[in-house]
C-alpha cells in the first residue's frame, strides 16, 4: 500500500516533455543510473545534481508529454523522486510511471499554492497538505492500484509467471 | 445508442460492446519494436520470467532511430536485437529499410480494425487505415511479448469534421498543426480523435497518415479514419461490409465535435518550442533560417518529397541554408529516384540522406547550435531535439519548408 510521507518539492511549469526529462542523446546509455545525471538538462541542467532522494516534483498541466520513452519515469525514480503532483499527465508517461511503481497524483490547484523548496505532506489516497492548506487526491482505478501495490509491472508479471 | 469508431474497433477485438471509461483487456494483433528501446524490452522480458514470445509472426522489429549509428556503442542495440530475433525466430526484421511507422503500414503489417502497440509515441500513425494503434513503454511491451494482451481504458472521442474545398497551398500538415493549435498540447489527453468530412474523404492515405501521426501532440491516444476504397487498396485488402461497419454510427456520442471549414485553413508553422504554438506562416515570414529538414514519419513520404520538388524545381536553396531531405523508407527513396524527384531536389541543392528517423530525433548529421533556426517537417520542436536547447525549431509542411529553403527565411507557397 502507498504510505504517508513528506517531501521537499521542485517546481516546474506546463508541458514538461519527455525530451526535457531525458533527451534522446542519452537514451542509449546502457543503464538508467548512467542517464540520471542528465535529467531535465535542456531546461535546468543543474537540477539533477540538486535532487535528493525523497524529493517530489510539482508541475503544471500535461507533465510527461511527447515520446513513449520509459527512461523518463525510470530516471526520476532513480533520482529518488517520491511522487509527482501535476495538473495533468500525458497518457503514456502516466502508464509508464505506474508500471515502474512511481506515484503520480493529479491535482490542478497545488501548483499555484506552493514555492520551490516548500515541503508537502501526502496522506495516502486522501489529501496533500501544503502551507496549511489541503488538496484532495482522486483515487486510482483498481487495476492500477494492484500494479503499484505489486511494486510495478515487472514484479506483477513475475508473480504471474511463478518466479519470485 | 450508436458507437464511435474506437468503440467499434475495441468491441470487435474483445467480443463485447464497450463504452468510454471501460477498462478491458485487448488481444494484440501486431506489435512494433524499435531499435532504441530493444535492450530495455529484452531485459524486462527476461526479468518478468518469460522465455518465449507469444506469437513471433505478430512481432515486427525495426531499426530506424540508430541507423546508421551516430554515437559510440549505438551498435550494441543491433546486436541485442539480432540475438533476440534469432533466439525467438522473429520473421519480420527491418535493419535499414526506413522509419518504423512508414514500414508498418507500407509493408502491410497493419490492417483496418487491428489493435497494434509500439514502443514509440507516433505509433498512433496507423489510425490512418482505421486501426487502433498507440505508443507504450518498454515494460508493457515486454508484458505483451509474453502474454499477447494489454489492458486499456476505452477512450472518449473528439470528432473533427472538415468540409468544403481546401485552398491549393494547404496540406494535411497545415490541418493537423491547426487542430493542435486549437486543442492545445493536452486538449485530447486520454481521448481518441476521429476525422471525417469531404476533405478527409478526398485525401490520400499518406496525407491521413500525417494527421494521425501528429495526433499524439495534442495528447490523443489514437486518431482514426474510417476505412474506404483508398484504405483497402493501400492495405491490399477487400473493403468488406465488416470493414465498412467500422465507420462511426450517426448517433454516436462524442466528448466534443469540431466543425471546420476547409476554406479557413492557411499554411501554418508551429513556433519554438511547443507544438501548439501555431500561427499562420505569413506571421512568421521573414525570420532568417540556417537549415531545413524534410523527412520523418510525419512528412517523409513520396507525396511530401514530390511537393517539395514542385516548389524547388528550377530554383536553388539559399546559399547559407543547408537543406536535408530524408525519405521515410527505402521504397519511397527508390520511387523518388525513379520518378525524377530526387534529381530535382539534388539539383536545387538538397542533401539526400539514407531513410531513417534522422534529424527528427537528433541522432544524425545536421545537429545545430545556439541561436540557429531550422524549419522542419517532423512532429516535434521540443527543446534540444536537433542540437542544443537554444536551437529554434519551426514545424511546417514540406511546401513551406521548401519555399523557406529557397528564400533563406520563413516563407510560404502562395495559393
Amino acid at each position: 500500500m502507498i504510505k504517508d510521507f513528506t517531501a521537499r518539492l521542485w517546481k516546474l511549469g506546463d508541458d514538461i516533455d519527455t525530451d526535457i526529462i531525458i533527451p534522446t542523446e542519452y537514451l542509449a546509455f546502457p543503464t538508467v543510473e548512467e542517464m540520471k545525471g542528465y535529467a531535465f538538462s535542456p531546461l535546468r541542467p543543474e537540477l539533477a545534481g540538486m535532487i535528493r532522494p525523497g524529493d517530489c516534483i510539482v508541475a503544471g498541466r500535461n507533465f510527461g508529454c511527447g515520446s513513449s520513452r520509459e527512461q523518463a519515469p525510470e530516471v526520476l525514480k532513480a533520482l529518488g523522486i517520491s511522487c509527482i503532483v501535476a495538473g495533468s499527465f500525458a497518457r503514456i508517461f502516466f502508464r509508464n510511471a505506474i508500471n515502474n511503481g512511481l506515484l503520480l497524483i493529479e491535482n490542478a490547484d497545488l501548483h499555484d499554492a506552493v514555492q520551490e523548496g516548500d515541503v508537502i505532506s501526502v496522506r495516502a489516497n486522501e489529501y496533500i497538505e501544503a502551507n496549511g492548506m489541503r488538496f484532495g487526491i482522486a483515487s486510482l482505478p483498481e487495476n492500477l492500484v494492484e500494479i503499484l501495490d505489486a511494486g510495478g509491472l515487472v514484479k506483477a508479471m513475475r508473480h504471474r509467471n511463478g518466479v519470485e | 445508442m450508436g458507437m464511435t469508431m474506437i468503440e467499434k474497433v475495441v468491441s470487435r477485438n474483445v467480443g463485447k460492446a464497450v463504452k468510454p471509461g471501460d477498462i478491458v483487456t485487448v488481444s494484440v494483433d501486431r506489435v512494433m519494436l524499435d531499435d532504441i528501446m530493444m535492450p530495455f524490452i529484452v531485459d524486462k522480458f527476461r526479468e518478468m520470467g518469460f522465455r518465449d514470445v507469444w506469437d513471433p509472426d505478430k512481432v515486427v522489429l525495426i531499426y530506424d532511430h540508430l541507423v546508421p549509428a551516430t554515437q559510440v556503442d549505438d551498435t550494441r542495440h543491433y546486436h541485442v536485437s539480432d540475438d533476440f530475433a534469432d533466439e525467438q525466430g522473429l520473421p519480420h526484421v527491418h535493419r535499414s529499410d526506413g522509419i518504423c511507422h512508414q514500414l508498418m503500414t507500407e509493408a502491410g503489417y497493419v490492417k483496418p480494425g487491428d489493435v497494434v502497440f509500439g514502443t514509440d509515441s507516433h505509433t498512433v500513425t496507423y489510425g490512418c487505415v482505421g486501426a487502433f494503434s498507440t505508443g507504450i513503454g518498454y515494460t508493457e511491451m515486454a508484458g505483451i511479448l509474453g502474454t499477447g494482451e494489454l489492458w486499456i481504458r476505452v477512450p472518449e472521442t473528439i470528432r473533427i469534421n472538415i468540409n468544403g474545398t481546401l485552398p491549393s497551398n494547404v496540406t494535411s500538415k497545415d490541418i493537423i498543426l491547426t487542430i493542435i493549435g486549437k486543442l492545445r498540447a493536452d486538449g485530447a489527453t486520454y481521448m481518441a480523435l476521429e476525422l471525417a468530412g469531404d476533405v478527409v474523404d478526398g485525401m490520400s492515405v499518406a496525407s491521413r497518415m500525417t494527421i494521425a501521426n501528429m495526433s499524439v501532440e495534442c495528447g490523443a491516444k489514437c486518431c482514426l479514419f474510417a476505412p474506404d476504397e483508398k484504405t483497402a487498396e493501400y492495405c491490399g485488402v477487400e473493403l468488406t461490409d465488416e470493414l465498412r461497419e467500422l465507420r462511426a454510427d450517426s448517433d454516436a456520442s462524442y466528448a466534443m465535435t469540431l466543425e471546420l471549414r476547409a476554406e479557413d485553413f492557411v499554411p501554418v508553422v508551429a513556433c519554438p518550442s511547443q507544438v501548439d504554438a501555431v500561427k499562420p506562416a505569413a506571421e512568421a515570414a521573414g525570420t532568417r533560417i540556417d537549415q531545413v529538414f524534410i523527412g520523418s514519419c510525419t512528412n517523409g513520404r513520396l507525396e511530401d518529397l514530390m511537393l517539395a520538388a514542385e516548389v524547388l524545381k528550377g530554383r536553388k536553396v539559399a546559399p547559407y541554408v543547408k537543406l536535408i531531405v530524408t525519405p521515410a523508407s527505402r521504397k519511397v527513396y527508390l520511387e523518388a529516384l525513379r520518378n525524377g524527384t530526387i534529381d530535382i531536389l539534388a539539383k536545387a541543392g538538397a542533401m539526400i540522406t539514407h531513410p531513417s528517423c534522422g534529424l527528427c530525433c537528433g541522432r544524425a548529421g545536421g545537429i545545430l547550435s545556439d541561436g540557429e533556426r531550422v524549419v522542419a517537417t517532423n512532429n516535434r520542436n521540443f527543446l534540444g531535439r536537433m542540437g542544443t536547447s537554444k536551437v529554434e525549431i519551426y514545424l511546417a509542411s514540406p511546401a513551406t519548408a521548401a519555399e523557406s529553403a529557397v528564400q533563406g527565411e520563413i516563407a510560404w507557397r502562395k495559393a
